[in-house]
Formats: C-alpha cells, structure tokens, sequence
C-alpha cells in the first residue's frame, strides 16, 4: 500500500515536471519568435542604437535562443523568474498582487456557477423537453454565446449606471483605497479581517456584477453538462427499479441520479475554474479588474516575456492543482472512485 | 415533488446571481481629491531620470519640479523653475542657472545647486531612454561631471555641440531636467543605480505632489506639497485609475466616480452633449499623424508617385466625418504650437491629378503594395479610408494590421512599404521633429541612430546640413524662416504622407475645472485644479 502512494506519488511529480518543462519550453520559444522587439518594450522607440544594444545585450538575446533558455531555467529552478518589464517589480511579487483579484472574481463566479448550474441541470433534463427545459436550455445557450465584453458593458450600464445598485469599475472606490493591509490579497478577506466592514461592503459590491456575469457563463456551461449527464442517468434501469419500489421521484432525482454524476460535475467544475482564472482578460478589462487576465494581456502586448512566462507557468499550476484536488474529491463524492 | 415546488426551485436558481444586487450606490469623489480614468498601461517606471512614456510623463510633470519651465499660468513663456535665472555666454556654450534661495524639498531639506548638478548628471550616467536628450548636447558618461558643475548657488553646464540656446534651454525644461534630491536618492542606491531601483516608485522631490503609489495597471495615487513654491494645490490628493475600456471610463463619469477621463471615443463624446453635468473639451496636442512610405521599395522610390499618393489622401473627408473634434490636417512635420510651426496644407484628395503623375511615373495601371497599420481605432478607420481613395487610382493598398509595437518594430528595421504610425515629439523645441522627419545623412543598415527619413531609406546629406544649420541659429526669426524651409521641403519632397495633428479631447464633471492639457505632457498640470 505506501509502495503504491510512494509510487504513485513519484509519478505525479515527474508528470509535473515535464508539464513545466513543456510550458517554459513551449511559452519561451513562442515568445521569442512573435513579432514584437522586448528591447524596444524597455528602451522605447526613439532609444539611439547603444542604448538599444547595451539593453539587448544586458537582457541577454544578443545569445543564441537555446542559451538563453538554459539561462532562464537555471534560474526559475532557483526560484527567480526575473523582473516584469512593464512593472520593473519582480515577477513573482507581480503574480502574488494580481492572482488574488482573479481568484476572488472567479471563486465568487464558480460559486454561483455551480449553486444555480447544477439544480438547473437537473431540472431541464427531468423536464425534458417540456417548458423548464427550454428555458433553461436557452438561457443556458444566451450565456454561452454572449460575447462576455458586451455583457459586462450592459451589465454597467443597467446595474450600475441606470439601476445604481452596484458599484462601478474597479476593486474599490478611491476613498476606500490603501485602507486594508493586504494580507491573502482577497480585498473582501483581508478587509474582513482586518475588522473593517465598510471596506467589506464596497468591495463586494464592486465584485457582484463581473462575477455575477463571469458566473452566468460558468454557469451556463455547468447548467448544460449537468443537463446531459443527467439525462444519461435517468435512462438507467436503477432508475426504473428504484421508482417501481416506490421511492419518491424528488429522492431518485436527487439523491440517486444525481449522486452518481458528482465526479463528472467535478471535473466539469475544476475545468470551468482553471477557465475563469486564467481566461477573465475581457471581463477584467471592462471592470478595470487588476488581475492576472489583464496582466497577462498586457504583458504579451509588451513583449514582457519574463512576466509572460511566469503568468503561464502559474495557470499551469492551476490546473495541475485543479486536477489534484478532484482526483482527492473523487473518492469523497462517488465511493467507486475510492476502490478504484 | 409537487409543481409548485419545482417552479420556485427554478426561479429560485435562476435569481441567485442578482439576489445581491439590492443597494443604491453612493456617488461622487471627495472634494479634495480627483479622480481621472484614463488607460495608463505604458507606464514602466516614475523615476524622472528613466521614465520616457507618455502617462508616465505627465504624471512626473506634476511630482518634480524642473530646472526651468513653461508653467500652467502661459504655457508659451519659459520662466524658471527650481532656477531663479538663467545666462547663456555670448558663445552660446556655456548656461549658467542661478538655484532660487529657500526651496525645500518635501523632505523639509532645501533644494541645492548640487541636487541640481546631480539630477543632471544622473541621466547622463544610468543611460536610460531620455539620455539622449542630454548626450545630444555632447555629455557623456566620461565628460558629464566635467561638464555640468555645481558652484555655491549656481550650475555651469557647458555644451560641447553647437545648438541653438533655444533649444538647450527648451531641454531644461523636459523631463531630464527634473530636480531629484540627491541625499534620498543615494541613500537608496542599490548596486550603482544611482536610486533608480527605488525611485522608479517612489520619489524625492520638492515639486507640487509626491508620489504615494504606483500599483502597475491600476492606479497612480499622488498627495499634494502645501509648501511648493507656487503655493498648496487644491486638490490634497490626484488618483489617477487605469481603466483600459473607454466606454467604462464613460459609465464611471456620468456615475461621478471619475471626474475627468480622457480616452473617450466620438461615439461615446457624442451621447455627453446631453448631459449637463459632463462637458467634453478639446485641447490641442503634438502628435503628427503620417505615412511613412520606403523608399526601398521600387515604385515609392519614384517622387511622382509619392506625389500621387499624397493626392489620394482624403484628409478633409477624413476630419470632417469620423475624425471629427480628434484630429486637424496638418501637412507639416512640425504641429502647431511649436516654434517654426507653419499651416502648410497643400495636398487635397484629387484622384484625376495623381493618376496623371502616375502614368507619367510609369505606373499607369497603378501597384500593390503593403500597408502596416497598427490594429486599433482610429489607425483602422484611417488605413481604411486611404485603401479606398488610393484605389480610384489603381493603387492596390493591402492592409496588415497588427500590434502597434510590431508595426515600430517592422519601421524601425525598414521592413515595411508603408507604415502608418504617429510621431510625438521630445520636447518643447522644433528641433525634436526636424531631427527626425529630416534627418539622414548615413543611410546604411549600421546608422548611429534610425531617424524617421533613415526607416524610410531617404538619403537627405543636403537637408540634414540645413537641419542641423537651422537647430544652431542664434537668430529666432532667421531659425523660424530655416525651419519653414524645411518644413515645406519635407512635405513637397518627403517619403511621408503627413496628415493630421491631434487634439486631447477631456470629459469632466462640471464641478471639475481647472484641468487644460498643453500641447505636450509636459504641460498637463494637475496643480491648477479645483472642485466646486
């Protein structure tokens, strides 16, 4: 048994390993040969042509690309992902100021994708066909094909602008600014804890509508799979078996159907949050969100490699992480999984 | 489970997402601060011997104080900044700046001729991006503390190329010559930097704000100096938000959470007119719109056809539809504004002339040729437009949008036929845009510097002679005849398509005044702001 953990254990490592090595490989040699200087993102377009050798040689591409890699990896593997060009900040302390802001946006969006996607799964596929389901499948539909941009916009333009019942663009009104010691870098954790409800209050209202709306398309996704997965179920003859014992149809539904698709729902849930934490850039910029999203963007507009690659090896965490930790659900929601 | 049941569960998960929306929202900044909304990503750095971005450059515009200054109050006349006064040899070499007694840093330490001396030099020694706005005049890393001395309450700078004392003291009044107190700096150095490391975000001076802090991509807080020389600005404290999306900036100003934002698009300025708590404001900026045509490539070497094709050009057109309020034409390298400036226009669409050059060019049938623009408004709508006229004439424009530091990136190595991009200049001098829409006398791959005539493979030995006369002329109304000259040379002659100058436009809240961008971010003052 701990011969098989040790073992299995090892595998996951060296499968780590690669994953990075492919990503920093991958991502490194995509940014060397896209058509944007790095050394004109430093030194500007109107730099004389010392300065712009001096900087090219100083940032080490005056090197052949494979030694330029070996160079980089030495250093990651020291834990030195190097400086953020467009920040002059290190990369690492960039990554720890703007991950927590899309991990808020997109816990609070994943929340609501589940809470309301899954029940409304289950309800359009044991409505098959009738009124519930068509509904829900076209309001699933609308969010799923929405551009998220127009969205957000009218999202602004009805709630907060029209309605006035959220707050605008932004983590924080300017008043509230610089008032909570970020602490996990989570404005409604930190301000919480810190004792400082009104702080609380208008970040959450800053963070409603951009996660109401990433949620709405989490959840639109979720709803559907949740849709048809049940539908697979409901066609199996325990289903059958157990109504003709006389088991009430609500307890089938809910307990036995639904029950038995947990670990697909899981998946479908990591996938949907690995998605919104690294795929927010539009929303991010319509609500002026300082997240990873946006920091990447602008980074690979800037050809800021170093803060391109620390940006992807993090998503690349993520969804190791992500994987993990349903492979630790699994067992927890279907007890097949744990004999497996 | 009963019908009833199951509907509420579906209304109930259907209303989850909006069951928090169920506040007013508060409104307005405070009194005693502004707020603008305005995409700041360019900013890299907030140290003034480095940053060379345009945000970045009006941000310290209002952090440092400079050695001299066009101040808010008549951005035409030079007047002294931390100087007091200034002599200049009969020479013209040798600048002598007097320091103005009893300035104080806002460390409470007062503002010497040596913090002076040591600003100076500093940007000369890092060899950042701005450097060679100093190194021009011929200081370098091995002659700068030779050449830029301290002594008692004075500065001696002495220059060792011939310019015009024009254009030297015009330098002294960008942003290298912003005054760093040099205790701070130094005691933050790290490694020789000179406290670039910390002064990127921090900063040490004696101007009208001080920097609280810069978070990349989100805001830049500045808080007010009650004891700057020109007295306490109104406003104690000037956030500047980073809000990528024009129309939010938009949402956030009719909302008065943004009092002034300043990337508004004209569909977007159009829908304002009718709000009476908004007014939308156009102010004159020096960004020269144009094409630059290679002359590298076989048919935009012929100057018939480059006459053609600045006949195929709907500036007009242009301006008066969806140009409209942005832009002016201007078909002079130099905006207006400047000193020299002149309003030379002569080019207007006229498609049955430019096919007549053309056939006498030997392009009877027109050509293709490549156009890279960069893939955003109004570079889209522009690059469009002249596809379009140029087509009249046979001319085949094929658009390749893309990135606009890809399309630098393609200029800067002449690979381009036709690059549509936009020129700012450095300082407040026309010497800063002569020396480079007319200047190339090395024309090889290996060229010292790639002016705008080199990227375009202009060989101009003459009229680079001419450029370099004109930017040491003693004489202001000899140098303003010397730049009309080449003014005149450039457009008729010029592998550029010169077209439009901009124009800031400014959305504020009507309670927000005070706010009125100069030509160049060197004259956008926050100081001068007031709330009612």
């Amino acid at each position: 048994m701990a011969r098989s953990l040790v073992k299995r254990a090892g595998r996951s490592l060296i499968s780590v390993a690669l994953t990075f090595l492919g990503l920093t490989c991958v991502t490194f040699f995509i940014g060397r040969v896209i058509p944007i200087d790095p050394v004109l993102a430093i030194v500007g377009d109107k730099a004389s042509r010392e300065t712009y050798m001096r900087v090219r040689t100083e940032i080490g591409l005056d090197q052949p690309i494979p030694v330029q890699y070996w160079r980089y990896l030495k250093k990651v593997l020291q834990g030195d992902f190097g400086n953020s060009v467009i920040t002059s900040h290190p990369v690492l302390h960039d990554l720890w100021q703007v991950f927590p802001a899309t991990l808020e946006l997109s816990l609070l969006a994943l929340i609501i994708g589940v809470i309301v996607g899954v029940p409304m799964g289950v309800v359009a596929a044991t409505h098959q066909g009738r009124w519930q389901d068509q509904v829900i499948r076209f309001f699933s539909l609308l969010g799923y094909s929405m551009p998220v941009f127009w969205l957000g916009l009218v999202g602004l333009l009805l709630f907060y602008a029209r309605l006035g019942w959220v707050e605008g663009p932004g983590r924080l009104d300017v008043s509230f600014d610089d008032l909570v010691t970020p602490i996990t870098g989570i404005i409604t954790i930190d301000s919480l804890l810190a004792g400082e409800h009104e702080v609380f209050w208008n970040a959450f209202w800053h963070l409603v509508l951009p996660a109401s709306i990433l949620g709405y398309l989490s959840l639109a996704y979720i709803a559907r799979m949740t849709r048809s997965f049940m539908l697979e179920q409901l066609r199996q003859e325990y289903v059958l078996a157990t109504l003709a014992k006389g088991l009430s149809p609500w307890r089938v539904v809910w307990v036995h159907a639904l029950g038995n698709i947990w670990v697909q729902v899981v998946t479908v849930t990591a996938l949907t949050f690995g998605s919104l934490l690294e795929g927010a850039v539009l929303t991010e910029t319509v609500f002026a969100w300082p997240g990873l999203g946006l920091y990447m963007k602008n980074s690979l507009f800037n050809a800021d490699l170093n803060a391109v690659l620390g940006g992807t090896m993090l998503v690349g965490v993520v969804y190791i992480g992500l994987n993990m930790l349903s492979d630790l659900i699994y067992p927890l929601v279907d007890p097949r999984a744990r004999d497996a | 489970m009963s019908d009833i049941t199951r509907r509420l569960m579906l209304a109930g998960s259907a209303a989850v997402p909006f069951a928090g929306w169920t506040r007013i929202a508060d409104a307005a900044t405070p009194k005693d601060v502004v707020v603008f909304a305005k995409q700041m990503d360019d900013i890299i750095t907030l140290d003034p011997g480095e940053a060379y971005e345009l945000t970045g450059i009006e941000i310290l515009t209002n952090v440092y104080d400079r050695l001299l200054r066009y101040e808010a109050e008549d951005l035409t006349k030079l007047v002294g900044g931390v100087a007091e006064s200034w002599t200049v040899s009969e020479d013209g070499k040798i600048f002598t700046f007097k320091i103005r007694p009893n300035l104080k840093f806002q460390s409470g330490a007062p503002v010497t001729a040596e913090d002076v001396e040591f600003s100076l030099q500093r940007v000369v020694l890092m060899d950042k991006t701005s450097a060679f706005l100093l190194t021009q005049l011929g200081w370098s890393k091995t002659t700068v503390k030779d050449l830029v001395k301290a002594s008692g309450n004075t500065v001696v700078a002495k220059i060792t190329e011939d310019f015009a004392p024009s254009l030297v003291l015009n330098l002294m009044t960008s942003i290298v010559a912003s005054v760093v107190e040099k205790k701070v700096a130094m005691a933050n150095e790290k490694n020789g930097d000179l406290g670039n490391g910390w002064l990127k975000t921090n900063s040490a001076t004696s101007g009208a704000f001080k920097l609280v802090s810069w978070k990349a991509n989100e805001s830049v807080t500045l808080e007010a100096n009650p004891g700057f020389r020109m007295g306490a600005p109104a406003m104690k404290r000037v956030i500047v938000r980073h809000v990528p999306e024009p129309a939010s900036q938009r949402l956030l100003l009719e909302k008065a959470d943004a009092d002034f934002v300043r990337d508004l698009t004209p569909d977007q300025i159009k829908p304002l007119a009718s709000n009476k708590d908004v007014k939308v404001e156009s102010f004159k900026a020096a960004n020269t719109f144009y094409m630059g045509l290679n002359t590298g490539y076989e048919p935009l070497a012929n100057p018939k056809v480059r006459q053609a094709m600045k006949m195929l050009v709907d500036y007009e057109g242009m301006v008066k539809s969806f140009l409209a309020g942005r832009f002016i034409v201007q078909q002079s390298f130099l905006p207006l504004g400047f000193f020299g400036a002149i309003a030379y226009n002569p080019f207007k669409l006229d498609v049955e002339k430019a096919k007549a050059l053309l056939a006498e060019a030997g392009f009877k049938d027109g050509f293709a040729v490549k156009m890279s623009a960069p893939n955003v408004s109004p570079w889209t709508e522009i690059s469009q437009s002249v596809q379009q006229t140029m087509g009249q004439a046979g001319i085949k424009v094929s658009i390749e949008p893309m990135e606009l530091k890809a399309v630098i990136a393609q200029y800067r190595g002449r690979g381009h036929q036709i690059a549509m991009l936009s020129w700012g200049p450095d300082y407040f001098d026309p010497h800063t845009n002569a020396d480079t829409f007319a200047h190339n006398d090395d024309n090889s791959d290996t060229a010292k510097s790639k002016p705008l005539a080199w990227r375009n493979k202009w060989f101009i030995p003459e009229i680079t002679k001419e450029m370099l006369v004109a930017a040491k002329e003693l004489d202001a109304k000899k140098r303003a005849q010397q730049y009309e000259v080449l003014q005149k040379k450039v457009t008729d002659e010029g592998p550029f398509i010169l077209m439009f100058q901009n124009n800031n436009q400014v959305a504020r809240r009507v309670t927000a005044t005070g706010f009125n961008p100069g030509i160049t971010e060197d004259l956008n003052f926050y100081r001068t702001i007031k709330k009612s």
